[in-house]
C-alpha cells in the first residue's frame, strides 16, 4: 500500500499519476465522438437544410411537388424529435431498443457517435436553413440572371456564404459536444467524464478527480475554440489585394487594404 | 423589315390582389437602347424582371425571336444567359473576386474552358476600366466599380440584350458618372439595351426610345426628343416637370 497524500495538491498528483492514461483515453474518446459527431451532423444538417429550401413553383409538376412536400414532413418530424427529447434519453432509446429489437449490440464508442451526429444533425439543420437564409437574396438572383441553376447558384454562390455565415455556430455546436458526450456515460460509452466515475470510485475522491476532469474539459473547448478561429479566419481570404499596373508604370504593385 | 429580339404583348402582372402590370405591349428593336422612366412603384422594375423570367407574368405574352419565352427550345437557364441582367444593388457573388464573378457564368452555364472565360472576362472588365482590380472582392471596391465589375459580368456572358434595373439609383453621386458613361459606350456599340432609369439625361442623351410608365401601364412612349420636349400626355409632362426641376 503506497502512502496516501493527505492535501489537496497531493491528490491531484497522485490521482494524475495513477489515472493519468485513464484520462487521457476518456479524452481521446470524448474528442473522437465530438469532432465526428460534429462534422457528420454538419453533413446531416446540410442535407436537411438543402432539401428543405428546394423551391416549390406553380408550374412544377404534381408529382415533383407531393414528393418534395412529403419530404418536407419526414425532415421536420425528423428536427422536432431529435431537437426536442434529451441527448441522454435518445443515447438510451437508441443503445438499447436496437439490441433489443434489431438484436443488435452495438461497440459503445459506434453508437456515442451515432447518436451525437443524429442530434447535432437535428440542430444543424435549422442552424444552415438560417445560413441560407441569411444570405442576401441579391445572390441568389444575381446567380439566376446570368442562368445559373438553383443547384449551382446553392453549391458555388449561397453554401460557401452561408457555411461561412454560421461558422460561430458550429463552433457552439462542437463545444456542446465536447460537454455533452458525458451524457453517453449511460451507455457505458468510456468517455472522458465516465472515466472520471470510475477513478473516483476507487479512493472516493470526487471532488478532485472531477476537478481535474473539469480542466480537462476546459482545455479541450478553449484549444478548439481557438482552431475554429483560425479556420474562419482562413475562410474569410486575405486582408488585402493586389493592384497591377498603373499608369506611369505598367509593373508596379500596389497592395490594398480592405474596407471595414 | 427590323428583326425584333423582344416583344411584349398584353402583359399582365399581380401580386396577389394587388395588380403591378396592366396591358403592356411595346418591342424592341435588334440594336435599340430603350429607356423606361416613371415614378416609383409605376412597375417598371417588374416589367424588366418578366422578362428576365425572375418574375412569371400573371398573362401575357412575351416573345424572344418570335417565340414565347415559356415555350423556347432553349432551357431557362440558356434564355437568362441571354438576356443579361444588371441590378440596383449589383448583386455581385460576395464570396468571389471581380474576375471569378465574370468566369463563374460562363464556365458553368456556356461551359466555356477556365481560359476562354479569363480571357472573355478580362476583355470586358478591361472595357469598364475594371480589369486592375480583377483580384478584389466586393466588399473591398466601391459601389461605382461595383456597378462596373457587374456589368461586366453580364458581358461576359455575350447576351443579346442586357437589362439595367435602376443602374445609378444606389450610387453615391459622384460615382454615378462613371457608371453612365460606361453604359453610354455600350449603347453605342449596337448591344441592345432596356434601361430602367432615374437618370433623365441617360433617357434623353442615349436611349432612342423613351417609356414613360405611371400606375402600371405605358402612358406615352416616343423618341427622347418627343417625350422631352413636347409630351402629349399630361401625366408625362407632370413627371417630367417634377424630376427635371429638382
Amino acid at each position: 500500500m503506497p502512502q496516501l497524500p493527505n492535501t489537496f495538491g497531493g491528490w491531484i498528483v497522485f490521482i494524475i499519476d495513477e489515472y493519468g492514461e485513464l484520462f487521457l483515453k476518456g479524452m481521446a474518446n470524448t474528442l473522437l465522438i465530438a469532432i465526428l459527431g460534429t462534422i457528420i451532423g454538419f453533413l446531416i444538417g446540410l442535407v436537411v437544410a438543402i432539401a428543405k429550401t428546394i423551391p416549390v413553383r406553380k408550374t412544377d409538376k404534381a408529382f415533383k411537388k407531393i414528393v418534395l412536400k412529403i419530404l418536407n414532413v419526414i425532415l421536420s418530424v425528423y428536427v422536432e424529435v431529435f431537437r426536442g427529447t434529451p441527448m441522454m434519453v435518445q443515447a438510451m432509446v437508441i443503445y438499447y431498443g436496437a439490441a433489443q429489437y434489431l438484436g443488435l449490440t452495438m461497440d459503445p464508442i459506434f453508437a456515442g457517435i451515432l447518436i451525437v451526429s443524429v442530434n447535432t444533425g437535428a440542430y444543424m439543420a435549422e442552424i444552415v436553413r438560417g445560413g441560407i437564409i441569411s444570405v442576401d437574396k441579391g445572390q441568389t438572383e444575381g446567380a439566376m440572371s446570368i442562368g445559373m441553376t438553383h443547384w449551382q447558384t446553392m453549391t458555388s454562390i449561397v453554401l460557401p456564404q452561408a457555411v461561412r455565415n454560421i461558422m460561430p455556430s458550429i463552433g457552439n455546436e462542437f463545444v456542446v459536444n465536447i460537454k455533452d458526450s458525458s451524457v453517453l456515460n449511460v451507455i457505458s460509452v468510456s468517455e472522458l467524464f465516465f472515466t472520471a466515475k470510475s477513478a473516483a470510485g476507487t479512493y472516493l475522491k470526487y471532488f478532485e478527480v472531477f476537478f481535474i476532469a473539469g480542466a480537462i474539459y476546459l482545455v479541450l473547448t478553449f484549444t478548439v475554440t481557438r482552431i475554429l478561429r483560425l479556420i474562419e479566419r482562413r475562410m474569410d481570404g486575405p486582408d488585402t489585394y493586389v493592384i497591377t499596373g498603373s499608369q506611369s508604370d505598367s509593373m508596379s504593385v500596389l497592395k490594398v487594404k480592405k474596407r471595414s | 423589315m427590323s428583326e425584333y429580339i423582344i416583344k411584349v404583348s398584353h402583359l399582365q402582372k399581380s401580386f396577389g390582389e394587388n395588380p403591378v402590370l396592366n396591358d403592356i405591349s411595346f418591342d424592341v428593336e435588334k440594336g435599340e437602347t430603350i429607356s423606361i422612366i416613371g415614378s416609383s412603384g409605376s412597375g417598371k422594375s417588374t416589367l424588366l424582371r418578366c422578362i428576365n423570367m425572375l418574375e412569371n407574368p400573371t398573362d401575357g405574352v412575351i416573345e424572344f425571336h418570335g417565340r414565347d419565352i415559356r415555350n423556347l427550345d432553349i432551357s431557362v437557364s440558356q434564355y437568362r444567359s441571354k438576356v443579361g441582367m444588371v441590378f440596383q444593388q449589383f448583386n455581385l457573388f460576395n464570396n468571389k473576386t471581380v474576375l471569378e464573378n465574370c468566369v463563374i457564368g460562363q464556365m458553368k452555364v456556356l461551359k466555356k474552358s477556365r481560359t476562354d472565360s479569363e480571357k472573355t472576362a478580362r476583355t470586358y472588365l478591361e472595357r469598364v476600366g475594371m480589369l486592375k482590380y480583377e483580384n478584389a472582392k466586393p466588399m473591398q471596391i466601391s459601389g461605382g466599380q461595383k456597378q462596373r465589375a457587374a456589368i461586366a459580368r453580364a458581358l461576359s456572358m455575350s447576351p443579346e440584350v442586357l437589362l439595367f434595373d435602376e443602374p445609378t439609383s444606389s450610387l453615391d453621386p459622384e460615382m454615378v458618372e462613371e457608371v453612365l458613361k460606361t453604359m453610354k459606350s455600350l449603347a453605342h456599340t449596337g448591344l441592345t439595351m432596356i434601361v430602367v432609369t432615374h437618370e433623365m439625361s441617360f433617357a434623353r442623351d442615349v436611349s432612342d426610345r423613351v417609356l414613360f410608365m405611371d400606375k402600371g401601364v405605358i402612358a406615352e412612349q416616343g423618341v427622347p426628343e418627343v417625350i422631352f420636349n413636347n409630351p402629349e400626355n399630361p401625366r408625362t409632362k407632370e413627371f417630367l416637370s417634377r424630376v427635371i426641376n429638382k
